[in-house]
């Protein structure tokens, strides 16, 4: 039964991560129909400048700071402004191929300019464990799951109850009836994806002490928020919530119970019935769109 | 124009063509290697454009077929069955699979078939893996033989170079074949307007299924002869990125065009062997190629020479118009 708990525990804790790049990647299809292949890259860059940042004297927290600032540059505007833009009049499979190019470019530079190893990444919640109910619960576990929570909680705020928020929602669910009525549409999707840009590094800084910083790393993340953001539902920020989570605890029983060899079977298997029964997703609604 | 456009292009076709039998002749084992690998992947990045690209069904699972004809042509051959007998079972055993994983497609469309191929992918992956009772694991399969092709030995690279090529060429016409005959306007009408196509009395649930199953059957060809070509194979070549790669090839050659896979595989195989002197940098390069390359031209290179051409042809049509119209005004 303990042995049930622990695993639940820390299934949430890696499907809360999931679910912070889940939501981000939501976001820039609702936006602007982007489908990022290069996601997971998103998730294993920030990791990389932070500990660059570390190796040229910065202490910790400022390491941390200038990695997010520096996301947000990279991966949200340069992103947005020399791929995105130039490539999403023509349509969703050439700017796909061309972020899978991207992905490509993201490994090699990390290979290249940092290392081909992995390296250790310091964890900005103690290590160590906490009894719960009786149970000992590792510390980061708990850690990652609030700080998660926290950002999920922040976003959905932003989202649903201020003015900006529902500025972002109506530039993603019709643009042209939002630049009627006065919605900065383009500033919206920048925002989108200086917020995803935020979300992937906020994820790289919880995951990377569990997985260590690694080049390749950022595959089975992608992977795994793809399939959190399908199973929940493509278009729906809640929904791929719920499917970080889903996919997280799912993962980690299949590992424990089924088998390890094929744990990774159990989340595609899953994902092929959703599409196959639910294709909306479980919490999402039946897109409108039908091109 | 068009009087001496043909017989430039046959011309054009059959210099390609002895140049492609000619001149890797002197060609070291490592060239030889890249370009038989350059036909093994055309082959395959061929079938995901007739999925893709002519029917419309988006694919991220040609590398698995690849796998699949790669062990099937592995354990055949490493258990005493020639080669041909290998490639049949590859295109039966792709063609079947490819008509299942087409069902989905019946279903879903665009980026909920990407990913039900994406995962089927993935799954495809972890068996090759870890059935080691028959795909020998993470060890994999070594001393794969290569074939006696009427009686030949092509065990040294360059006769297996032209057994890579020969089989190319066969695939090449019947390509050219299917997409000229009903069942490939059948498929364009598919990826066209799926609607219209049914209303016309085309059954699109079973060209979309045939789309699919064409497609892998081809994957499963490209992988039978991989098999031999490495004469090694374990699971890591077919994972998600050799998907990945392929639709890669098929997007920049040009989705659609019928020398686009050809294209897209050599920029893919070739352009990262050219700028190896660049070292560390070269994949990175590569992938900022493809990058400009789709901002600049999203239809891929042949995109740009389609587009070339009609700006042409529509000059010459208002010349022509022009001469027309100033005819008409003497007449009158």
């Amino acid at each position: 039964m303990s042995n049930l708990f622990d695993l639940l525990v820390a299934g949430l804790a890696t499907g809360a991560i999931y679910a912070l790049v889940a939501v981000g990647f939501t976001l820039l299809w609702q936006t602007s129909q982007t489908i990022n292949f290069a996601q997971g890259e998103f998730v294993m860059l920030p990791a990389f400048l932070m500990l660059a940042a570390m190796h040229a004297g910065a202490p910790f927290w400022l390491a941390i700071i200038l990695g997010i600032l520096l996301s947000m540059i990279l991966l949200g505007l340069a992103f947005k402004m020399l791929l995105v833009d130039p490539m999403m009049r023509h349509g969703v499979l050439p700017l796909a191929i061309a972020t899978m190019a991207l992905a490509i470019g993201i490994k090699e530079a990390v290979k290249q300019f940092f290392s081909a190893e992995a390296s250790p990444f310091p964890s900005i919640v103690p290590t160590g464990d906490i009894s719960i109910l009786g149970h000992a619960v590792s510390l980061q576990s708990i850690g990652v799951l609030v700080v998660a929570i926290l950002a999920v909680l922040g976003l959905t705020t932003l989202l649903n109850r201020t003015s900006l928020g529902h500025q972002m929602q109506a530039a993603a669910q019709n643009p042209t009836v939002a630049r009627i009525i006065g919605v900065p549409v383009e500033r919206m999707i920048l925002l989108t994806f200086l917020i995803n840009a935020f979300l992937v590094a906020l994820a790289s800084l919880l995951i990377t002490p569990i997985y260590l910083a690694k080049f390749s790393s950022g595959e089975v993340l992608g992977q795994a928020a793809f399939i959190a953001a399908i199973v929940g539902g493509f278009n729906q920020v809640r929904g791929a919530i719920a499917g970080g989570l889903l996919i997280g605890v799912l993962d980690n029983l299949a590992a424990a119970y089924i088998s390890t060899q094929y744990r990774a079977a159990v989340p595609m298997i899953f994902l092929i019935a959703v599409i196959l029964f639910r294709p909306q997703g479980l919490l999402g609604r039946a897109e409108e769109r039908t091109v | 124009m068009s009087s001496y456009a043909k017989p430039l292009k046959i011309a054009l076709g059959l210099a390609v063509i002895a140049g492609l039998i000619v001149v890797p002749m002197n060609f070291n084992r490592y060239g030889l290697f890249i370009l038989s690998q350059w036909a093994v992947m055309s082959i395959a990045a061929m079938g995901l454009n007739l999925t893709l690209g002519y029917a419309g069904q988006v694919s991220l699972a040609q590398g698995a077929f690849v796998g699949i004809g790669a062990y099937a042509a592995a354990i055949m051959t490493t258990h005493g069955w020639p080669l041909p007998a290998a490639i049949l079972v590859a295109i039966v055993l792709s063609f079947a699979v490819g008509w299942v994983l087409g069902y989905p497609a019946l279903r879903v469309q665009h980026h909920y078939l990407a990913f039900v191929t994406l995962a089927f992918s993935t799954l495809a992956f972890l068996v090759f893996r870890n059935e080691s009772w028959l795909t020998g694991g993470i060890y994999g399969i070594s001393n794969i033989p290569r074939p006696h092709i009427f009686g030949i030995a092509t065990n040294k690279p360059l006769p297996f170079y032209y057994v890579c090529l020969g089989s190319l060429a066969i695939v090449s016409l019947a390509v050219w074949w299917l997409i000229r005959s009903p069942w490939g306007r059948a498929f364009m009408a598919l990826r066209e307007n799926p609607l219209r196509a049914q209303s016309l009395g085309i059954d699109t649930r079973r060209y979309t299924l045939m789309a699919f199953a064409i497609g892998s059957a081809l994957g499963g060809v490209a992988g039978a002869l991989y098999a031999p070509l490495t004469q090694y194979i374990d699971p890591v070549p077919f994972n998600l990125s050799l998907s990945l790669d392929l639709l890669m090839m098929v997007i920049v050659g040009g989705a659609g065009f019928y020398f686009g896979p050809f294209l897209g595989a050599m920029i893919a195989v070739l352009l990262p062997e050219w700028l190896r002197f660049t070292e560390g940098y070269y994949l990175m390069l590569y992938a900022v190629a493809v990058m400009l390359l789709l901002i600049w031209s999203p239809t891929g290179i042949l995109g740009i020479l389609d587009r070339y051409m009609a700006a042409r042809r529509t000059k010459a049509a208002s010349a022509l118009r022009a001469v027309a119209k100033s005819r008409l005004e003497t007449v009158q």
